[in-house]
C-alpha cells in the first residue's frame, strides 16, 4: 500500500468520508484485496467469486448496486465499469448501524441515504420513480429462487403491493389521475413506520470475521 | 365408575337411586359403593327400583360428597371463565391491568367463602398434579404460539438474559436472604443456607406473561417483546430445574455439609437437564410431524398427535430427570412448521383452540387455588422475611437486569436503551410459578414452610397487583420506541428485499453471521426436512402466503360491499340467505365467484368514470338485477350440491392449509384472519373464464398506453383451493358492524404506467381484482385497527 505515512493518511482520510474505524477499513481493505485479485478496482466479474452470493435471488441487483453511480455518488444514472476501494466503502457504508447517540437530523439523514440505497435497487432505469415494471421485476427476482410460483403469481403480486402503495401515497385519486410509479418521497413516506435501522445493517466487526466464505 | 350404566336411566330412577344410597347411612359409607366393583351398583340400583326402602323416604336428597370435587372444580373454572368475560367486556380494563390481578381476586373471593363457611377446600393441587397436569399445557401453549423467527434472532440475548439472570436472581436473593437470617433478632437463625437457596430459585421465577398482554396494548418494539417473551419461556424451565436440584441436594444432606464436587455435580446437571429436555424435545418433535404426514384420512386424530406426543415428550424427559419444560417447548416449536402444513383446516383450529384451553384452564385452577389458600390459616407472618424477601427480589432484578444487559450491550448491534432496561426491570412480575413451587415444598425438609408460602404470596400480589397496573402508565410515559405491525404486501416485500440484501452484502465482506446460519438451517430444511416431513412438499413462499391472504380479505370485504351497495336487493332477507347458505357450506366455490362476479360488476362501474371510449354505462338497477341473478343461480347451485365441491374433493382436507397468524385480532372481535394456502394446480382451471372489459369494442384492440384493461383472473383467486371458511365469521361479523348502511366505496382507480400486451385470447395478465382489493383493504385497515389491532400471543393470561 505503498509507504506507511501515505497509507495511514489514506486511512484517516477514508475514515473521515465514510465512517469506518481504521480497523475496520484495514478489513475491508483485505476483503477488497481478494475479492479483486490483488488489483486496485473490482470489476462485476469479480463478484461470481463469491460463491454464497449465487444463490442470493437478488444477486444481480446486489451486485449492479455497487456499481450504480447514484450510489457512489458519481452522477444521476448508469453503471460504472470498475470501482476502487473507496467506492467499495461508500457503498458499505450504506450499512453501517445507525449510531443512535446522533441527534436527530443525522439519524434522519443516514435513514434517508439508507432508503435511498434501496430505492436505487428497485430503480432499475434511474427515472426517479418505481414503476409498475421495475417492481414486478423486483417481485419475479425474489420468488424466483421457488419454482412452483408462476409469473402471474409474482405479477399479481406486485400489482397489488403497487396498488397499496399508492393507496398509501397518494390516497383517494381522480378519476383522469394516474399513477406514474412510486417516487422517492412516496417511497419514504411507506418506510414512515417502519424503523429500518434495526433492519439494514450489517455487523461489521465487532467481532473478528469469524470465517470468510470462499 | 358405572356411569356408563347408570346414564340410560330415566330422573325417575336417578331419583331411587339417590334416595336408595341415602338410605344407606352416613355420606362417607357412599364412598364405597361407588368405589367398590361395578356389580355391586347394579344390585343396588335394582333393589330401589324393584322393593320400597324399609325406613322412611325422603323424597328429595342432597348427595354433595360424591360430586364434591369435580363439582367445585368445575364452579372455579366456570367462575374464572365468567370472571374473564366481565373482564374483556369492558375493553379498556385488558391494557391497564393484567389479566392474572382479576384471577386472584376471583381466587381470593372463592378462598373467603370457602374459609367463611368452614368447607374443606378440594384437594386440587398437590405436587403430581401440577407437574404432572397443570403444568405441561401452559409450557405448551407457550411454546405454541411462539414467534419462531424473531425468537431465533435473538436468541443469543435471549438465552443470556434469561439464563444467566434466572441463576443471578436465585442465588443473589438466596444468599442474601440467608444473611439475614443469620441475624439474630430476626428469629429465622434456623433456616439454613440450603433453604435459602431454594426459596431464592421458586422466587426468581418470573412470570411476566402476564405483562405481555399490558405491552401489547401499549404496542412496545419488538425486541422488548421479545426479550420478556423469551425470559416468561424459558424461566420456567430454569426455575424448576434449579428447584428440583436443590430439593435433591436438600434431601441429601440435611445440614450444610456440601462439597464442591456435588457443586459441580450440580452445575453440569443443570446443563445436562437443560440440553437434554431440548434434546428429547427435538426429537419428538420430528415424529409427531412425520406421524402427521400419514393423517389425511382420519383427520380427527390428529390434534390427539399433536397433544400426546408433545405430553410424552414432557413425560419421556421427566423420568430421565431432564427438564420436562424445555422439552415440551422444544417439541412445540420444532412440531409446530410441519404440522400446521400437514394438517387438516379443522384440526388445525381444534389444536390451537384446546391449547388454549387447556392452558387457560390450568392456569385459573392454580391462580385459584392461590386465592384460596390466601385466605386461610396456614400463614406464618415474620416481618423481617417477607419485607426483606420484597426487597431483595426488586434490588437483585436491578442488579440482574442492567449487569447483563450492560454486557450484552456490547455485542448487540442495537442496544437496549436505559428506558427498554427499565422497562424489563419492571415486568418482573411473580405469578402462578413461584406460587406452586411454593406450595410444593415438602413439609418434611421445610419445617418453616408456611413463611415461605406467606413470603411468595406478599411478593406476588404485590408484583402483580401494584407492577402490573402501573407499568402501562409506565411504558407509556417512558415512550418506548413502538413498533408499527401492519400488514402489507409492500412491508413483506421488503422485508424479503433487505434480509436477501443483507445476506448478499455479509457474503461480500466475507462476513459470518446468523443470517447466514438462518439461510443455510433453511436450505437444508428445504432439501432433507420438508420432504419427509410435509405431505406434499409445494414450497411455499411467506411473500405469496401473505398475499394470498390479503386476497382473500379482500375479496370478502368486496363481497360484504358489494352485496350492501346495490339497490335491488332486499337487504335482510339477501343477507340471511347469504348467511344461511355459508354457514351451509362453508368451502363453497361457488360464493367465491360470487364474490368475483361482484368486483366485475363494480370494476366495470368504475371503468366507466375514467375510460373514454365506453360500452353504453348499465345503469345501477340493471346491474344489480344482474347480480341478483347470477346470486340466486349460485345459490341454488351450491344448495343443490351441499357440501360437495365441484371437483369432488372430500372436504377440508389438503387443498387448504391455514398457517398461524400471530398478530391476528383477538378473538372476541370474532374473526379470525389466517392464512389461506392455495396449493398451486398450475394451469389445472383453465376453464375458469377471464372476463374482459376491453372498452370500446369486442376486437379488443389496444389503447393507447395510459388505459387499463382491466381483468378478471379467476384462476389467481381460487387455483385449485376453496376460499377460507374463516373469511364467513367476519362475513358476519363484518356484515354486523356495518350495518344496514349502504356503503358504496368507488374509489378511482390509479392506471398504472404500463399496460399488458396480450390479454386478449383469455391469457390473463394483471388482475384487478386484488388490486381493487387492496384499495378496500386499504380503506378498512382503519377500521379493523379500531377493533383492536394488537394481536395477544399469548391472550389467555
Amino acid at each position: 500500500m505503498g509507504a506507511t505515512h501515505s497509507a495511514s493518511e489514506e486511512v484517516r482520510e477514508l475514515e473521515g468520508k465514510t465512517g469506518f474505524s481504521s480497523d475496520q477499513i484495514e478489513q475491508l481493505h483485505r476483503r477488497f484485496k481478494h475479492l479483486s485479485g490483488d488489483q486496485p478496482t473490482i470489476r462485476k466479474e469479480n463478484f461470481n467469486n463469491i460463491p454464497d452470493l449465487e444463490l442470493n435471488p437478488i444477486r444481480s441487483k446486489i451486485v449492479r448496486a455497487f456499481f450504480d453511480n447514484r450510489n457512489l455518488r458519481k452522477g444521476p444514472s448508469g453503471l460504472a465499469d470498475e470501482i476502487n476501494f473507496e467506492d467499495f466503502l461508500t457503498i458499505m457504508s450504506y450499512f453501517r448501524p445507525i449510531d443512535t447517540t446522533m441527534d436527530e437530523e443525522r439519524v434522519q439523514l443516514c435513514r434517508k441515504e439508507k432508503l435511498r440505497f434501496l430505492f436505487h435497487m428497485y430503480d432499475s432505469d434511474s427515472d426517479g420513480r418505481i414503476t409498475l415494471e421495475e417492481y414486478r421485476n423486483v417481485v419475479e427476482e425474489l420468488l424466483s429462487g421457488n419454482p412452483h410460483i408462476e409469473k402471474e403469481s409474482a405479477r399479481s403480486i406486485a400489482d397489488g403491493a403497487m396498488m397499496e402503495a399508492a393507496s398509501v401515497c397518494v390516497g383517494r385519486m381522480e378519476p383522469d389521475q394516474v399513477y406514474e410509479g412510486i417516487t422517492f418521497d412516496d417511497f419514504l413516506k411507506i418506510w414512515q413506520g417502519i424503523d429500518i435501522e434495526t433492519k439494514m445493517h450489517v455487523r461489521f466487526l465487532n467481532m473478528e470475521t469469524i470465517a470468510l466464505c470462499h | 365408575m358405572g356411569f356408563q350404566t347408570l346414564v340410560p336411566f330415566g330422573p325417575w330412577n336417578w331419583l331411587l337411586f339417590l334416595v336408595a344410597l341415602k338410605c344407606g347411612g352416613a355420606s362417607s359409607d357412599l364412598n364405597e359403593p361407588t368405589n367398590s366393583s361395578p356389580q355391586h351398583e347394579p344390585d343396588v340400583r335394582f333393589a330401589a327400583a324393584s322393593s320400597e326402602p324399609a325406613e322412611t323416604v325422603s323424597v328429595f336428597a342432597l348427595d354433595y360428597d360424591y360430586v364434591q370435587i369435580p363439582y367445585e372444580v368445575t364452579l372455579w373454572i366456570l367462575l374464572a371463565s365468567l370472571a374473564k368475560i366481565g373482564f374483556h367486556l369492558y375493553h379498556r380494563l385488558p391494557g391497564l391491568m393484567p389479566e392474572s390481578c382479576l384471577l386472584i381476586l376471583v381466587g381470593a373471593l372463592v378462598g373467603a367463602i370457602i374459609f367463611g363457611t368452614d368447607h374443606k377446600s378440594p384437594p386440587v393441587m398437590d405436587s403430581s398434579i401440577y407437574f404432572l397436569y397443570l403444568l405441561p399445557p401452559i409450557v405448551l401453549e407457550g411454546g405454541y404460539f411462539m414467534p419462531t423467527r424473531p425468537f431465533f434472532e435473538n436468541i443469543g440475548s435471549i438465552l443470556w438474559w434469561a439464563g444467566l439472570g434466572a441463576l443471578i436472581n436465585a442465588f443473589g436473593i438466596g444468599l442474601s436472604l440467608y444473611l439475614v437470617c443469620q441475624v439474630q433478632a430476626f428469629g429465622l437463625s434456623d433456616v439454613n443456607l440450603l433453604q435459602n437457596l431454594l426459596f431464592g430459585s421458586l422466587i426468581s421465577a418470573v412470570d411476566p406473561v402476564a405483562v405481555l398482554a399490558v405491552f401489547e396494548e401499549a404496542r412496545v418494539n419488538q425486541q422488548l417483546y421479545l426479550m420478556i417473551f423469551g425470559e416468561a419461556l424459558l424461566n420456567d424451565g430454569i426455575s424448576v430445574v434449579l428447584y428440583n436440584i436443590l430439593i435433591a441436594f436438600t434431601k441429601m444432606h440435611k445440614f450444610e455439609d456440601i462439597e464442591p464436587v456435588d457443586i459441580l455435580a450440580g452445575c453440569a446437571r443443570f446443563i445436562i437437564v437443560g440440553c437434554g429436555g431440548v434434546f428429547f424435545g427435538v426429537i419428538f418433535g420430528f415424529i409427531s410431524a412425520f406421524i402427521t404426514r400419514f393423517t389425511q384420512n382420519i383427520s380427527a386424530i390428529e390434534p390427539l398427535i399433536v397433544f400426546m406426543f408433545s405430553y410424552l415428550s414432557y413425560l419421556v424427559a421427566e423420568t430421565l430427570y431432564l427438564s420436562g419444560i424445555l422439552a415440551i417447548t422444544a417439541c412445540a416449536v420444532t412440531m409446530k412448521k410441519y404440522v400446521e402444513e400437514n394438517v387438516s383446516q379443522t384440526s388445525y383450529t381444534t389444536i390451537k383452540y384446546f391449547m388454549k384451553m387447556l392452558s387457560s384452564v390450568s392456569e385459573t385452577l392454580i391462580f385459584m387455588f392461590m386465592g384460596v389458600s390466601t385466605v386461610g390459616k396456614n400463614h406464618e407472618w415474620n416481618w423481617a422475611f417477607v419485607c426483606f424477601t420484597l426487597a431483595f427480589c426488586q434490588i437483585w432484578r436491578a442488579i440482574s437486569v442492567f449487569a447483563l444487559f450492560y454486557i450484552s450491550n456490547q455485542f448487540r448491534t442495537f442496544p437496549f436503551s436505559i428506558k427498554d432496561q427499565c422497562i424489563i426491570f419492571y415486568s418482573g412480575v411473580r405469578g402462578a410459578g413461584s406460587f406452586s413451587l411454593a406450595f410444593l415444598l415438602p413439609l418434611s425438609l421445610f419445617p418453616r414452610k408456611k413463611m415461605f408460602v406467606t413470603a411468595t404470596l406478599v411478593v406476588i400480589y404485590f408484583t402483580v397487583f401494584i407492577q402490573g397496573i402501573t407499568i402501562g402508565p409506565l411504558v407509556r410515559y417512558l415512550d418506548v420506541r413502538k413498533t408499527n405491525k401492519r400488514e402489507s404486501i409492500n412491508e413483506e416485500l421488503h422485508t424479503r428485499l433487505m434480509d436477501h440484501l443483507k445476506a448478499g452484502i455479509e457474503d461480500v465482506c466475507g462476513q459470518w453471521s446468523h443470517y447466514q446460519v438462518r439461510d443455510k438451517f433453511k436450505k437444508f430444511d428445504h432439501k432433507y426436512l420438508r420432504k419427509i416431513l410435509i405431505r406434499e412438499n409445494l414450497p411455499k413462499s411467506s411473500i405469496v402466503s401473505l398475499y394470498k391472504k390479503l386476497e382473500m380479505k379482500q375479496a370478502i370485504e368486496m363481497a360484504e360491499t358489494g352485496l350492501l351497495s346495490s339497490t335491488a336487493f332486499s337487504m335482510p332477507h339477501q343477507a340471511q340467505r347469504i348467511q344461511e347458505t355459508k354457514r351451509l357450506s362453508p368451502e363453497d366455490v361457488e360464493s367465491m365467484r360470487d364474490i368475483l362476479t361482484h368486483n366485475m360488476y363494480q370494476v366495470r362501474q368504475r371503468t366507466l368514470s375514467y375510460n373514454k371510449y365506453n360500452l353504453k354505462p348499465q345503469t345501477s338497477e340493471k346491474q344489480a338485477k344482474e347480480i341478483l341473478i347470477r346470486h340466486q343461480n349460485t345459490f341454488r347451485e351450491s344448495a343443490r350440491k351441499g357440501h360437495s365441491l365441484p371437483w369432488g374433493k372430500p372436504a377440508g382436507t389438503k387443498n387448504v392449509r391455514y398457517l398461524s397468524c400471530p398478530y391476528s385480532p383477538p378473538q372476541p372481535a370474532g374473526r379470525d384472519v389466517r392464512v389461506a394456502e392455495f396449493t398451486d394446480h398450475d394451469g389445472s382451471d383453465a376453464e375458469v373464464p377471464s372476463i374482459m372489459f376491453n372498452t370500446h369494442s369486442p376486437t379488443g384492440s389496444l389503447q393507447e398506453g395510459r388505459q387499463t384493461q382491466e381483468i378478471i383472473p379467476m384462476k389467481n383467486l381460487h387455483r385449485g383451493g376453496k376460499p377460507a371458511h374463516l373469511g364467513y365469521q367476519r362475513n358476519r361479523t363484518q356484515e354486523e358492524q356495518l350495518g344496514g348502511g349502504r356503503r358504496v366505496v368507488l374509489r378511482p382507480k390509479p392506471l398504472f404506467h404500463a399496460v399488458d400486451e396480450d390479454f386478449e385470447s383469455g391469457e390473463e395478465s394483471e388482475e384487478e381484482a386484488s388490486a381493487i382489493g387492496s384499495r378496500w383493504s386499504a380503506e378498512h385497515r382503519p377500521g379493523r385497527d379500531l377493533q383492536g389491532s394488537h394481536s395477544p400471543l399469548l391472550q389467555s393470561k
